[in-house]
């Protein structure tokens, strides 16, 4: 198959593929959703020690996941739109943002209500957590730098730096529970080892993150036409374009 | 080389350049980072003298004692090596339990019972049924009888 990517470099041809997809992929997350949710908390048992506390791993580990995902996503399109100087480079990390700090935020107040029945408080300053603050700090920092500069390729270019310097948090948190002695339990999915949970969890929790990821995929897509259609107001191809 | 080139030679530079200044950074706090300390670390001395830190290891099967008529209780936490024994009022959390693991935040006394504020309980990355849990229990106990007999042989000639 022989696609010319580079035209969907241009927002005017993204714009309507953008649509198309974003589409398809809220209806693939709630259908994977509701599968995922009828897997976690109806068809996998109870855990051993936990009892049913333990089900709410089914959106803190997908949303964690998702959280740490994004942000490197968003740093990979800030460093095309650093290399390339292309706009729409730019406004993906820009659709990204929210999105990512809202998945961030999902994995640590899920955390706190995860740990108030299992370990006996809400939060600790272990390196898992206090680094995944810093992840949400981050997104909310991005948002907030965007929001400062008047001037959108400015902005552009301030952000992407911020993105990419954040970028070394990303394997901090991944890491934290191996290198550092920490409250929070090491990994139970891994790419190295086999998983340590039960298959139907283990099922159920993969369906979610498949879920999370078209959710997030596209809600990111439905922001990105949004910014595209404000930012190229005043373009010639937006004053040709037929309305939708 | 054109200027793409360079911008995206000077982005990777940059990466690897914080990436360097993390790992750094990171090992020179390495021992700022940790969340706990193990018994043979607090009996070794590199816990902080004379102010809080935490202890973590495994709650000594059989050694959780309440005293009559209030919330105070004692345990021992080791780490397979060493022991320090604890004492904490206050509610314990559900998971608490003997053989599993626990974090407890408090200081040192002078006889060497470790006085916490807060006690949590650290649990690990293993989700299963109940029935799993007793099959696998079963199976270790099987294990670990089995190993005796073998020592035993071993050991009557």
């Amino acid at each position: 198959m022989n696609v010319n990517w580079f035209k969907y470099a241009s927002p005017a041809s993204f714009l309507p593929l953008a649509s198309r997809l974003a589409r398809g992929f809220a209806a693939a997350a709630v259908v994977l959703g509701i599968a995922g949710l009828a897997i976690g908390l109806v068809i996998a048992p109870t855990d051993a020690t936990q009892g049913d506390a333990y089900r709410i791993i089914f959106i803190h580990v997908p949303a964690a996941w998702m959280a740490m995902l994004i942000y490197v996503v968003m740093a990979g399109w800030s460093a095309l739109a650093l290399g390339y100087n292309t706009r729409l480079s730019a406004m993906m990390a820009q659709a990204l943002a929210p999105t990512g700090a809202s998945m961030a935020f999902l994995a640590l107040w899920t955390g706190a209500f995860w740990g108030r029945p299992t370990w006996g408080t809400y939060w600790a300053w272990d390196a898992r957590m206090t680094s995944t603050l810093i992840l949400l700090f981050l997104y909310l920092g991005v948002i907030a730098l965007r929001a400062a500069i008047d001037e959108p390729r400015r902005a552009d270019r301030a952000c992407a730096v911020l993105a990419l310097v954040g970028v070394v948090n990303v394997p901090i948190i991944y890491f934290s529970v191996q290198w550092w002695n920490t409250l929070h339990q090491g990994s139970s999915v891994s790419l190295t080892a086999a998983p340590t949970m039960a298959m139907t969890m283990l099922a159920g929790m993969l369906v979610m993150t498949l879920a999370l990821w078209c959710y997030c995929i596209g809600v990111v897509l439905w922001r990105v036409q949004a910014i595209i259609v404000e930012r190229e107001e005043g373009a010639a191809w937006m004053a040709r374009r037929v309305p939708a | 080389m054109t200027p793409r080139q360079r911008r995206f030679g000077l982005i990777a530079a940059g990466l690897v350049a914080l990436g360097v200044a993390a790992t750094l950074v990171l090992s020179a706090f390495r021992s700022n980072l940790v969340f706990f300390f193990s018994p043979s670390q607090v009996l070794a001395h590199e816990a902080p003298q004379g102010r809080a830190f935490r202890i973590g290891g495994m709650v000594v099967d059989h050694s959780l004692k309440r005293e009559p008529g209030s919330l105070t209780v004692r345990f021992d936490v080791t780490d397979t090596v060493h022991t320090v024994p604890v004492t904490y009022t206050g509610l314990l959390p559900d998971l608490f339990k003997e053989g599993k693991g626990v974090v407890a935040q408090g200081s040192l006394g002078g006889d060497g019972t470790f006085h916490a504020t807060e006690v949590l309980a650290k649990h690990d990355e293993n989700y299963m049924p109940p029935d799993a849990a007793k099959a696998v229990k079963e199976a270790r106990e099987g294990m670990t009888m089995q190993s005796v007999e073998t020592k035993s042989m071993q050991g009557s000639p």
